[in-house]
């Protein structure tokens, strides 16, 4: 069998040079801006820059444009202007099989978990490590024993091993919530992104899976970015908030300093309901 | 070691670490696709061939299928005369959709497990698979025999499958239906004809009129083929004679054309209609 | 508007609906030359006909192995037909299903040909296939493909559409290629319904196959319309009874098979 587990090696490096990591630059988003019709801008001229092992929350009402700012990150969906530097390189102006590569070290995590539902858990798992592989190795689906050891490592540590083998659609919410996330460490990434991850998942799955993604940007260095509709968790959680309105930022501070007027004004006419709830 | 702790409840064989365990599903989709591909390998080696000088079978199908779809002209028949002929072909269609329909109202309701008991729904279900495991023309003939080759044969034939097809589709819908709606109506002392008529038909109707047009699609193109095969008139009867009598492709090319523009235009409001009713 | 008159409306609305149907009905039956009373009276006719008739005698028994290998021949031709359509079909489906569509031109040209191909009247496949390969079951075979082909793509391609969104978003984020995508997102997902259709073509060709040998002077069609001229109606009962048999057989099969993998 092999000896180290691959996914262990960007743990060594945090805590050996952790004070220059920290402020290291892993992503860096200038002047972004996304518009469907040339019209009415979606996301205006976002700036925005992530340190190594960060855990950053966007927040904001619905139709603010928290999840096509996510996705125009990894280029799912395709910025009309603006530069996306990630790891070093600038990936607005990369081929698509550049991009692919570059995606490799983007995780992503969805709010309806997006997995193939007649899969297994561990088939599942294992989609994360295609962007290393040819197309034909993919589909014949044939992995090394290290990925499948490192797939296995990984549901181990979000408790999900005693289900490798079941179907996902046999899984509860919260469960397929750790599946996906654990396809999305599976690609070894350097950043990933959250869309909503606990918005379909009752209190007690919202907590392990939020309980998860801390403990991953803490103990793995892995850039963390969640969009969320609870100020309350994002509170809890960030290091880093990020006030979404209209496509603007108008918050980008740490959570002490958000105060009664900032969430006011990031959420408007929607801030009543969000107190008195 | 940690790895033999890691594998503890994995299933490795000759020294691979199994992604899934087989289950009933997985192994029956394979049985299946293995059997299908080795019928499919081998079944041609079954057939006989009277002799096929492929080369120039090959040549003249191209040619043919240039003289047909790239040189359209008429020349037994007039462009008005293949308007009407695609009209006839419409009304046949529609007869048998519409009787069909009618019928099939009936038969569904006495189908739907919600509304009727199960013997009866069983016993109706039986009853149109043996109607629909019957080819159409076959029907259409049958039925020639009594009526006489013409409309009478046709129309009746082709409602048969059409009844088939829409009890089927219609008691699904009715199926669908939230069962406590027919209860508090069943509660409240409603009749069952009020039942059907207040809370299943009204429920109901946007995937009536749907699978009805899709079936009335459905009809037209098995009323071309009525006409060519069993002599039904329209605009397959059209077809057949120029090529069978005439071996004019010229023709053949362009009654395919006006054919096919009148079932597209069918299969887009189709889509239309399943779009529009069926997101309410 | 108030709520009676919203009512009447409704009524007024199905009223005109109906009278218009009706006329319709009454227009079509008289451009058809369709008498309703005459179509009415010959259906207990018929099944008189049918249960006097139709019955295979002794005479007929003698034709029954020439029946059983013209019925092996039909079932060979919808399968291999089906298969091949299908196979073909996949690849058409996705490239014209939304989801998995690579760039709009394909998608809208494949769709378009599946339509061309799936409303041309399979006759007009038939007849002119007959024309170059001759009474022959490659011209059933050509002409089922085709047919089979058009109507698979639309099925696989709503398939599709249907079930798997997600599953195609999350591998595309992960950096797999379309390949990747499609074999391990989509097939996944959308094999058990796309094999259901698969069975259902196999079901409908066997009665296809019957037509198009009707036309083409192949398989069991070829032997219906050899007897029905013949006036022996004891073979016709054969031939529509062994028929009946296989596509029940086919439709109970795929039923059990359905049920396992769904």
């Amino acid at each position: 069998m092999m000896s180290t587990i691959t996914l262990d090696r960007p743990t060594e490096q945090v805590t050996s040079k952790e004070a220059s990591i920290a402020a290291q630059t892993v992503l860096e988003l200038r002047n972004i801006e996304k518009s469907y019709d040339m019209k009415t801008l979606i996301i205006k001229d976002i700036d925005l820059q992530l340190k190594q092992g960060e855990f950053v929350s966007i927040i904001g009402p619905s139709g603010a444009g928290k999840s096509t700012l996510l996705r125009c990150i990894n280029r799912m969906i395709e910025p009309s202007s603006g530069d996306i530097i990630f790891d070093g390189t600038n990936i607005t102006q990369l081929s698509k099989s550049a991009l692919r590569k570059q995606r490799t070290k983007i995780g992503m995590v969805f709010q309806h978990y997006n997995l193939v539902s007649r899969l297994t858990v561990f088939e599942n798992v294992l989609h994360g490590r295609f962007g290393y592989k040819s197309t034909l190795q993919g589909i014949l689906g044939l992995y090394t024993e290290e990925e499948k050891m490192l797939a296995l490592s990984i549901l181990e540590k979000l408790g999900m091993k005693d289900h490798v083998y079941k179907r996902c659609d046999q899984l509860s919410g919260g469960q397929k919530q750790r599946v996906g996330i654990a396809r999305a460490l599976v690609q070894q990434p350097k950043l990933l992104l959250c869309d909503e991850p606990i918005a379909s998942l009752d209190p007690n799955s919202s907590k392990v899976i939020m309980d998860h993604l801390k403990e991953i940007s803490q103990s793995m260095g892995i850039t963390v970015l969640v969009n969320l509709h609870q100020v309350d968790v994002a509170l809890k959680y960030s290091d880093r908030i990020i006030g979404l309105n209209r496509g603007s930022k108008l918050f980008d501070d740490l959570p002490k300093r958000l105060s009664q007027m900032d969430i006011r004004n990031i959420y408007g006419a929607e801030v009543d309901e969000l107190i008195f709830e | 070691m940690e790895h033999t702790a890691l594998l503890q409840g994995i299933h490795v064989k000759n020294g691979k670490i199994k992604t899934r365990t087989l289950t009933k599903a997985t192994i029956t989709v394979r049985a299946v696709i293995i059997f299908l591909t080795i019928f499919t390998l081998i079944g041609p080696f079954l057939l006989k061939y009277s002799t096929i000088d492929w080369p120039t079978a090959i040549f003249y199908t191209f040619d043919n299928l240039k003289m047909m779809f790239l040189q359209p002209a008429f020349n037994q028949i007039t462009f008005g005369t293949a308007i009407t002929q695609i009209v006839i072909t419409l009304a046949l269609a529609f007869l048998a959709t519409i009787l069909g329909a009618f019928v099939s109202f009936f038969l569904a309701i006495s189908t739907a497990k919600n509304l009727a008991p199960a013997s009866l729904s069983n016993a109706i279900i039986a009853f149109n698979s043996v109607i629909r495991a019957v080819p159409t023309v076959l029907w259409v003939l049958i039925f020639a025999i009594v009526a006489g080759l013409g409309a009478v044969a046709a129309v009746l034939g082709m409602m048969l499958h059409t009844m088939a097809y829409l009890t089927k589709a219609y008691a699904e819908s009715f199926e669908e239906i939230e069962e406590g709606a027919i209860e508090a109506l069943r509660a409240s002392g409603a009749s069952w004809w009020h039942i059907i008529f207040h809370c299943v038909l009204p429920q109901s109707a946007s995937y009536l009129v749907s699978w009805t047009f899709l079936r009335f699609e459905t009809n037209y193109g098995v009323a071309i083929a009525m006409g060519a095969a069993a002599a039904a008139g329209g605009i397959g009867f059209e077809l057949f004679m120029s090529s069978s009598f005439y071996y004019d492709l010229h023709e053949v090319g362009m009654i395919t054309y006006c054919a096919l523009i009148v079932a597209i235009v069918l299969e887009v409001i189709a889509l239309q209609i399943k779009k529009r009713l069926m997101t309410q | 508007m108030t709520t009676t008159n919203f009512l009447r409306m409704k009524k007024w609305k199905m009223t005109g609906i109906i009278i218009l149907l009706l006329a319709i009905t009454y227009g079509s039956s008289m451009i058809t030359d369709f008498d309703v009373m005459k179509g009415i009276k010959s259906i207990p006719g018929t099944i008189a006909w049918i249960a006097t008739n139709l019955i295979p005698d002794a005479a007929a028994m003698e034709n029954l192995p020439k029946v059983l290998s013209r019925l092996w021949e039909t079932i060979i031709l919808s399968v291999i037909a089906s298969t091949t359509a299908a196979v073909c079909a996949f690849f058409f489906a996705i490239f014209g299903s939304k989801t998995t569509q690579i760039n709009r031109i394909l998608a809208f040209s494949t769709r378009l040909i599946a339509s061309v191909f799936r409303n041309i009247p399979v006759v007009a496949w038939a007849l002119v296939l007959v024309i170059s390969f001759g009474h022959n079951v490659v011209t059933g075979y050509f002409a089922l493909f085709i047919s089979t082909f058009g109507t698979l793509v639309r099925m696989f391609m709503e398939t599709i559409d249907e079930a798997s969104a997600d599953g195609v978003e999350a591998l595309n984020a992960t950096g797999a290629t379309y390949f990747q995508m499609v074999f391990k997102g989509v097939l996944p997902d959308t094999m058990p319904q796309m094999l259901s259709w698969l069975f259902y073509m196999i079901e409908t060709n066997i009665r296809s196959a019957t037509l198009i040998g009707l036309l083409t002077g192949t398989g069991i069609g070829y032997l219906f319309d050899l007897h029905y001229k013949r006036l022996d109606y004891g073979t016709l009962g054969l031939i529509t009874l062994s028929i009946i048999v296989v596509v029940i057989a086919i439709e109970f099969t795929s039923n059990k098979v359905r049920r396992m993998i769904l």
